[in-house]
């Protein structure tokens, strides 16, 4: 423990006149000042022990009981829950769904990527774009759910913008199985893409201008431009972007969970993690499954550093 | 670490444990039985936030205090009462009196509640036991009870052209085309997106065969979707409507708060709802212009040799906490509720005492000469295991899911057809079967 070695050393020559100078400097009194480093962290870390850690620790617990979610006594049950998440078909197929999301993360980024750069330069009104782009993130996610299910309504906003285009026979928005995580994973581009922008933003101005002034001189075009500078300047907020599109897009829940419930083809792991749990009452398994869950994104996180390293950005 | 801060540590640690721990006494105090003085403070917990809301809750209990004048009653209602219940049954805090929220397991009641004494000694005098008893000890009594079958609009009947309410599924089906034939209504609304309204038709197991061990019989039936079983008549009528085009044009964005409204003014022909619907339907209709005698309450359409039946069953139970302080107060509001406080008639339900007149919206089931039936219980030691073979097999009966996926591959939206559909819940059912009963 370093901290408890050099903590008194610290305090004594950081304050020493407010030690020697105290009145009442009896050898209790030593004792307090070794703690204070320890008891400004106490508060921060029991408040994380309390809420993070120990929640996260009764889920590994849960995984390995039959219990129901109310049982006062829970059975100890081995590894029969981990082999029945990766045993029964109809538990990990629902992955196949997240699929949608992953290539509509794609999508996304790119379109977050286009506005990013044509906001970042001197364009007119960009600081009213710029908050049109973000403002859906900052709409709570069950009020975006229900707007888009009156968009996706037979008859509904959709349906009538497209008649006015001519598409007389727009397809069940949710209602058809071919279309319904498509359109599921288009709400999840327009809630989503402010948050990609605003990194992407903030990222593209960190860029010093003088490279754009010197790139304008020697005659490069704004494709150019964006390929030679800006693209490698934030070549690591797109990499951590592709991570967590793939750790989002295995996790999808409130999207589907609202507009869908999870019928028709459009079930993810969340949601049938939380039927499993709270439908099935099987608390037990449904644990196992958001600790696999939690495994798979580590792993894809991992994987990605490893194909991926981060490397240095040197624009010079 | 230091001892000082190992101390701290511990300090805070008992901090947390005692501000966790800090209720709960009381109940072992040997006086503290449903037999004892009926005194104390009562603390109510309610689902019925509408009752709650508009004071009606307040009248029942100005009564009760009446009547036991040492009795000072409170009440708590609760939005999403099975979900937030099952959260607080993890304390010792969750009031005196609960409606048993369907996460117990029968063989879990002892946890929980207070038994009321044998079952054998309540049969007299109410209906509605097996719901809340357990190897043949009394936890709760019903609030009242209901018939299950099907709800539907009266005048959109009339306008397509019905005469005779059908009684088996070929003319209930034929009814509903005729109602898509000669009406712009809907002629059978599912309630897909909402979900719930779809695990309603569960009630009916039983009264299409006449048979009240039916539930207990499926518990340990390797294929109850088979044909001549409730279970396949029940699923097969939602398949064939939704297969032949004759509910909804898109189920995934039904309303049920709107469906409400739709079938009070006509725009839906029927949906598949217990009695307890028939007030709230009839209060959508008064409240949009129509007429509450346009809503009728049929039975399922099936019948065993000309005779139909319905089943009916309690709603929640009433039951009194483990923990609570004050018992025999909790058990004389429950007495008091269930047969003098007038609720089942003011909801026009069944009412849980067993020579209470039945209420006058099911006047039309006994015009039409349905006989009302009630399941049996379990048997001894057997009362979970129809739910333990649904959770093991994920077989909701109760809720939506699978027959979400019924609806599904009724519409072609998804892949198979009627049979392969009931022998995959068969082959599901039929394996948990084997599982729990070895």
């Amino acid at each position: 423990m370093a901290i408890k070695d050099s903590a008194p050393a610290e305090a004594v020559a950081d304050r020493p006149e407010g030690r020697t100078r105290r009145p009442s400097g009896t050898t209790r009194r030593r004792y307090p000042r070794r703690l204070t480093p320890y008891l400004f962290i106490a508060a921060a870390v029991s408040l994380l022990l309390l809420f993070t850690y120990w929640p996260a620790a009764n889920l590994f617990y849960y995984s390995v009981t039959d219990w129901d979610g109310l049982d006062q006594t829970k059975h100890f049950v081995g590894a029969d829950n981990y082999v029945r998440v990766f045993t029964d078909p109809r538990i990990f197929e629902v992955f196949f769904v997240s699929l949608y999301y992953f290539g509509a993360s794609f999508v996304q980024i790119a379109i977050a990527l286009y506005f990013a750069t044509i906001l970042s330069q001197s364009t007119r009104f960009r600081n009213f774009f710029r908050g049109v782009l973000f403002f859906p993130y900052l709409i709570n996610g069950v009020a975006i759910g229900f707007v888009f299910l009156y968009l996706f309504q037979p008859g509904g906003t959709i349906d009538t913008v497209l008649s006015w285009a001519g598409v007389g026979d727009p397809p069940q928005w949710l209602g058809d199985p071919e279309v319904a995580n498509w359109s599921l994973a288009g709400t999840s581009v327009w809630r989503y893409m402010g948050m990609n922008f605003v990194l992407f933003l903030g990222a593209i101005q960190s860029i010093p201008s003088e490279l754009y002034e010197a790139a304008e001189l020697d005659g490069a075009n704004k494709w150019q431009q964006f390929r030679a500078i800006i693209l490698p300047g934030i070549r690591r907020i797109i990499g951590l972007m592709f991570i967590l599109s793939i750790a989002g897009s295995l996790s999808v829940f409130e999207i589907p969970f609202i507009m869908t419930g999870g019928a028709n083809g459009t079930s993810t792991f969340v949601i049938q993690t939380i039927q499993t749990a709270f439908t099935h009452r099987q608390v037990g398994t449904a644990s196992a499954m958001a600790v696999v869950l939690l495994a798979i994104v580590l792993l894809v996180t991992w994987a990605q550093r490893k194909l991926f390293p981060d490397e240095k950005v040197d624009l010079t | 670490m230091s001892k000082q801060a190992l101390a701290g540590v511990a300090t805070f640690a008992a901090a947390a444990i005692a501000l966790s721990g800090c209720s709960g006494s009381g109940a072992d105090d040997p006086s503290n039985t449903i037999d004892g003085e009926v005194k104390g403070d009562l603390k109510i917990i309610t689902w019925r936030t509408d009752l709650v809301e508009n004071g009606q809750f307040d009248e029942y209990i100005a009564a009760f205090e009446e009547q036991y004048p040492d009795v000072s009653v409170e009440v708590e209602g609760i939005t999403d009462y099975a979900g937030e219940m099952t959260t607080r049954l993890s304390t010792n805090n969750y009031g005196d009196v609960i409606g048993i929220p369907a996460a117990i397991q029968p063989n879990q009641f002892e946890q929980f509640l207070e038994p009321l004494g044998d079952k054998a000694d309540f049969e007299d005098t109410y209906r509605f036991l097996n719901g809340a008893a357990y190897e043949g000890v009394q936890y709760g009594l019903a609030i009242g009870g209901n018939a299950n079958g099907v709800l539907y609009n009266k005048r959109v009947f009339e306008a397509a052209g019905i005469t005779e309410l059908p009684s088996t599924p070929e003319a209930f089906l034929a009814a509903l085309q005729q109602i898509k034939d000669n009406t712009d209504a809907i002629p059978l609304y599912t309630n897909y997106k909402d979900g719930w309204p779809l695990g309603q038709s569960f009630g009916n197991l039983g009264g299409i065969t006449a048979n009240p061990d039916a539930s207990s019989e499926m518990a340990k039936d390797p294929a109850p979707w088979t044909e001549g079983k409730d279970m396949y008549t029940i699923d097969s009528l939602l398949y064939d409507a939704v297969a032949a085009g004759l509910t909804e044009e898109d189920p995934l964005t039904t309303n049920w708060e709107q469906s409400k409204v739709d079938i009070a003014t006509g725009k839906i022909g029927a949906m598949t709802l217990g009695s307890w619907a028939i007030s709230q339907m009839q209060d959508a209709a008064e409240a949009n212009g129509a007429s509450a005698d346009d809503i009728g309450f049929m039975a399922f359409p099936a019948n065993v040799d000309g005779t139909q039946y319905t089943v009916i069953g309690g709603d929640y139970n009433l039951a009194v906490s483990r923990h609570s302080e004050s018992k025999a107060a909790a058990w004389a509001w429950i007495k008091w509720f269930v047969e003098e406080s007038g609720f089942a008639e003011n909801e026009a339900m069944i009412s849980t005492v067993a020579d209470a007149p039945l209420p006058e919206n099911l006047s039309g089931l006994e015009e039409a000469g349905v006989q009302l039936m009630e399941m049996n219980a379990a048997p001894a030691g057997e009362e979970g295991l129809l739910n333990e073979v649904a959770s093991d097999s994920q077989v909701d009966l109760f809720g939506n899911i699978y027959r979400q996926e019924l609806v599904d591959v009724a519409r072609g939206a998804a892949d198979g057809d009627k049979e392969s559909f009931f022998a995959d819940l068969n082959e599901r059912w039929g394996a948990s079967v084997e599982r729990l009963a070895g």
